[in-house]
């Protein structure tokens, strides 16, 4: 009963992001707006962990399940994958590496100047 | 039989499960980041449909029910992240800043070669969210007008391709921080790449899954204002 409750809990988000994403004129798909609720709820405590839990843990989960129907559907793009399967691999690459690496150099260029500062800082004191 | 197949409520989640199944069976058997369940699952199915000459419609009349959980299941990606709101006010400038600097570079890389290679509104927001978890990125694309399928094409081309090159980027390019290697595979490859990145170490493997959901919604934001570029 606990997990259907649980379940009931995340299937309310689910419908009240979906009024969101009819409301508000933005193009933001339901889930994103479920996402950002289910976040502020539980930060505020409103939501309590234990009353979403199980039933969270199982569905992020099974995710890769869920995404195979709408990767089967390539079947019905083979046209459109051919036409940009060039770009498309390059620039999934190429990006991939550039992310990865401007991402890397910023963090750790933040982390070793604060670790520095506070180094310098326990000298002083 | 096709008649039989076209009226089947199970068929579509059926052959799903069974062939992801098959596909953790492979995983397990040949460690390697290409022997990915999903891709071997899909693999199988289109086969499989293509030989007996199913259309994706009978499939997709039953494995809809599937996708059904989509939306709940991307919701409940707040719980992991929620887990981990204490790395994330422990530091809260390297993880922003690297993230925001992360997605930044994911739009203006995919804009200019975009742009070289003359592709079209359409194939462009196709691939804007191609670093991010499927989960928020089907839902980009959707919304901007891109082709959904080909979208998880090219967000499974990144996983796969993060997950084999992290280490080996991470040491050519000296990003030698754990937090900072973490941050970076997530932010690059989404949940393919956390995969490596928990292998590497316990640090990498929490500020990957950190980023996943945290680059999700930053590049939700940034593409509406990327997607009118071309």
């Amino acid at each position: 009963m606990k997990f259907i409750k649980q379940l009931a809990n995340i299937l309310s988000i689910s419908f009240i992001a979906e009024v969101l994403e009819y409301l508000i004129p933005l193009p933001v798909a339901a889930s994103i707006y479920g996402l950002i609720l289910m976040l502020i709820g539980l930060m505020t405590k409103i939501i309590p962990l234990e009353k979403v839990e199980g039933a969270a843990d199982f569905l992020v989960e099974i995710l890769p399940i869920l995404f195979i129907p709408p990767t089967v559907g390539i079947m019905t793009s083979v046209e459109a994958l051919q036409q940009m399967l060039v770009p498309l691999c390059v620039i999934s690459v190429v990006s991939t590496i550039l992310i990865m690496v401007v991402t890397g150099r910023v963090s750790q260029g933040v982390i070793r100047r604060s670790k520095k500062q506070t180094s310098e800082g326990g000298q002083k004191a | 039989m096709k008649e039989m197949l076209t009226q089947s409520l199970f068929f579509g989640v059926v052959i799903s499960l069974l062939c992801y199944q098959i596909g953790l069976w492979v995983k397990k058997k040949v460690k390697i980041a290409i022997a990915n369940p999903l891709l071997i699952a899909v693999l199988i199915i289109v086969s499989f449909l293509l030989i007996f000459d199913i259309d994706y419609e009978i499939y997709s009349s039953g494995a809809k029910y599937i996708s059904f959980f989509l939306t709940p299941a991307t919701v409940s990606l707040a719980i992991p992240l929620y887990r981990k709101l204490e790395l994330l006010k422990k530091y809260p400038k390297a993880i922003f800043g690297g993230i925001a600097a992360g997605v930044l570079t994911t739009m203006v890389s995919i804009f200019l070669m975009s742009l070289a290679f003359g592709l079209t509104h359409e194939q462009y927001v196709t691939l804007l969210p191609k670093s991010i978890t499927t989960a928020i990125g089907m839902g980009v694309s959707e919304k901007m007008g891109g082709i959904v399928t080909i979208t998880v094409v090219s967000i499974s081309i990144t996983g796969i391709f993060g997950n084999i090159a992290a280490e080996t980027i991470c040491r050519l390019f000296k990003i030698e921080e754990p937090i900072a290697k973490g941050l970076a595979i997530g932010t690059s490859a989404h949940a393919m790449g956390t995969a490596k990145a928990m292998e590497i170490g316990e640090i990498e493997g929490a500020m990957s899954s950190l980023s996943i959901v945290v680059a999700g919604i930053m590049t939700v934001l940034s593409v509406y204002v990327f997607a009118g570029f071309i």
